[in-house]
């Protein structure tokens, strides 16, 4: 454990002591030396991002490829064969905004998942906060949202939609998008890393998981009695929350945002708490 | 934290590591996890017996272990592989929790426990310097000020820019050594990061560490290598079983550990290994040194050696048989192979039911150091009887190789091989 010098805060040159102990307590999450390693969480992004658009052919393509794809089978089976209704919007625009949160969604727990053992080499080897890993493995995916996004635009002028001051809402839309990733990530890391089976259940969840979400079809199919159990789904109030944002479409968030808002944190928090708790195991597992 | 320890770099208390059998603990799977928990009420009762006769199921790598460190001092940590010096370097540099006990650190530690960690082959040789920084807990700043020096050092610029993957495997180690040795902690933690590189590059990396320990810094250094220990260190440390055996001078610390190998190399008893392979229609039961004579010696440059190996055989019949013994450093490159095969006369070995083979070097042509013989087998025909990886090691200590009264000097490579001059 850093245990602060006084003098610490003023030069990272001046002399620190570091105590080291087995760990105790639940709740030992040492935010202050995830702060010390911010660079390194840099680093690792930086590195994730840079070693996907290099292995591949295409590179920044495939960030728009899957959402897109995923579109167009969903337009021409959901849309066009089964006739879902779309709130009013056209079809692939409706499921596309809502493939733009999912994918990345997606993406970023399953890469959370693999990244304590995709970089075992790296724990075995050299001390930083493990937790670092996940988190970046979650904002590495960040890139891809952002491209993927712009090509929503590009439809949402396409199909000629005005956004409307709902627009505001979306910084807090994808704050509440990226933790919701984030919690789910950090859980599931934590899994991965004391079984080693987790990982391929994982693409399974995330299946499961689109068709519980409001993807290709919306919200208002749900019966009404099992709205509110359908509403602490906190990709339904993401998902929702961006049709309403940028297509002006549907219902404002409610209070069942706030809901599974206050579980998402608690979420968080208990799997951070969880994961700090099994961190030495992990790396004597690993 | 201010007491009167302003002194004192390192302190460690009673500090222990404990890890299941196999070092390291195996991962679980959900599915078996899930079994067991429908076995759940039986489990409470097992887990009880358990922690009674825990000492069956673990193995302490450290058992309360104290030291001291005083700030400026450059200790050489060494012992036998599987001692513990590595877990000690872990548990210091916080890579794993200790189970017990405690340890303070006073100043920013550097840990190195190999060069080039995260090291990724599709990045260049820039982007992974500054990666790599970064993991050794370097600041962006810092890299940047750095840089040039650091590819200096490195001997790659030309490349700088090409990614690692078509690097050779020396030129990965040259830039991953440069970004370690500009590491500028109070307190470094060095683990057998030289067993790579060639060695004119690992000449370098001494005088650069010798650098380092004259600025006054702190240094952990465990090695093998004992005339390193002895060039770099001022203090050692000789870890046995977990626990420390002896800190001090460095030379008494080395001689200490010199005179605990020869002992283990009187008598090696094979019999009980089992991460052998072979069909076992012959067995390695142990081996000996010795001299011409017969009688058990130290191994020494220059002197004949006899390598006596005990054996059995399923079955009183001769076998006809070939055996092999290879010799590497502690890197594990390879030096030579006796082979029987091609140096003796008539080819097989024919070997009684029961005995003991001896392999003969007269002159031992090595230097002065520690050897592994990293495979010993043995063929009955064409058919492997027995092979064992690592079989044993064989500590060699100073002799007159040449019989002019002049040791060889210990920098001057692995082997000596018999030369002589003339002048027209």
């Amino acid at each position: 454990m850093k245990t602060g010098n006084p003098m610490d805060s003023m030069s990272r040159l001046v002399s620190s002591t570091t105590i080291i102990r087995p760990s105790k307590g639940f709740f030992s999450i040492r935010w202050k030396e995830l702060w010390d390693y911010r660079e390194l969480f840099y680093f690792l992004i930086w590195r994730d991002i840079k070693v996907r658009y290099k292995q591949t052919v295409i590179g920044f393509a495939w960030a728009i490829i899957q959402p897109f794809l995923t579109m167009v089978v969903f337009s021409i089976f959901f849309g066009k064969f089964a006739k879902i209704p779309s709130e009013g919007s056209p079809y692939p625009l409706f499921a596309y905004c809502a493939l733009v949160p999912w994918t990345y969604f997606a993406h970023s727990i399953n890469n959370a998942t693999n990244s304590i053992v995709e970089n075992q080499r790296l724990i075995g080897k050299i001390y930083f906060p493990r937790m670092i890993l996940p988190i970046s493995a979650v904002f590495s995916q960040f890139p891809d949202f952002v491209i993927s996004f712009s090509i929503l635009i590009m439809m949402m002028f396409f199909y000629g939609v005005i956004p409307t001051a709902n627009l505001l809402w979306l910084p807090f839309l994808i704050a509440f998008m990226s933790l919701t990733a984030l919690a789910v990530g950090i859980w599931l890391t934590t899994f991965n890393a004391i079984y080693r089976d987790v990982r391929y259940a994982v693409p399974f969840l995330i299946q499961f998981w689109l068709f519980a979400s409001p993807v290709a079809y919306p919200s208002s199919l749900v019966p009404e009695r099992w709205r509110t159990f359908y509403g602490l789904n906190p990709m339904t109030g993401v998902i929702e929350g961006f049709r309403w944002a940028l297509l002006g479409k549907g219902d404002p968030p409610q209070a069942l945002l706030l809901l599974s808002l206050t579980v998402i944190l608690f979420v968080l928090f208990v799997g951070i708490a969880y994961f700090r708790r099994m961190e030495g195991a992990i790396t004597d597992v690993i | 934290m201010n007491r009167t320890m302003s002194n004192i770099s390192i302190r460690v208390e009673n500090l222990s590591k404990r890890y299941r059998i196999g070092q390291r603990e195996p991962y679980k799977a959900l599915r078996d996890t899930l079994t067991h928990a429908l076995h759940l009420p039986f489990q409470v009762l097992k887990k009880e017996n358990d922690r009674a006769g825990s000492h069956e199921k673990y193995i302490w790598a450290l058992k309360e272990v104290y030291f001291e460190v005083e700030h400026g001092e450059v200790v050489g940590v060494i012992g036998r592989n599987g001692a513990g010096k590595t877990t000690l370097l872990k548990v210091l540099s916080r890579i794993t929790e200790p189970t017990e006990g405690y340890a303070e650190i006073t100043g920013r530690v550097g840990s190195l426990l190999e060069v080039g960690t995260g090291f990724h082959p599709e990045l260049t040789g820039r982007e992974n310097v500054y990666l790599n920084g970064a993991i050794l807990g370097m600041r962006k700043a810092e890299i940047d000020k750095k840089f040039d020096e650091i590819v200096d050092f490195s001997e790659v610029e030309k490349f700088i820019d090409t990614p690692v993957k078509f690097y050779s495997s020396g030129m990965q180690t040259r830039l991953a050594f440069a970004v370690a040795a500009h590491l500028e902690p109070e307190i470094l933690l060095v683990d057998e990061v030289l067993a790579v590189g060639d060695a004119a590059f690992q000449k370098k990396c001494l005088g650069k560490m010798s650098d380092v320990a004259r600025e006054g810094r702190t240094v952990l250094f465990v090695s093998h290598n004992m005339g390193a220990v002895r060039t770099l260190c001022t203090k050692g440390c000789l870890i046995e079983n977990g626990k420390i055996l002896l800190q001090g001078k460095v030379d008494e610390v080395v001689s200490l550990y010199l005179r605990k190998c020869q002992d283990l190399t009187s008598a090696i008893s094979l019999a009980k290994r089992t991460d052998r392979r072979g069909n076992g229609s012959l067995r390695f039961t142990s081996v000996k040194l010795l001299s011409r004579d017969g009688e058990e010696i130290a191994a020494q440059s220059g002197k004949d050696l006899v390598i006596a190996i005990d054996y059995v055989t399923d079955s009183q019949s001769e076998k006809h048989a070939e055996v092999s013994l290879a010799f590497t450093d502690l890197y594990g490159q390879r030096l030579f192979t006796c082979l029987s095969r091609s140096s003796h006369q008539g080819g097989f070995l024919r070997l009684p039911g029961k005995g003991q083979i001896r392999c003969i070097i007269p002159r031992l042509p090595l230097l002065p150091g520690r050897y592994n013989v990293s495979r010993l087998w043995c063929k009955i025909g064409a058919q492997m009887a027995d092979d064992i990886q690592d079989a044993f090691h064989i500590e060699v200590a100073a002799g007159d190789f040449f019989g002019t009264g002049k040791l060889n000097p210990e920098d001057g490579g692995n082997v000596v091989i018999d030369h002589g001059w003339e002048i027209l």
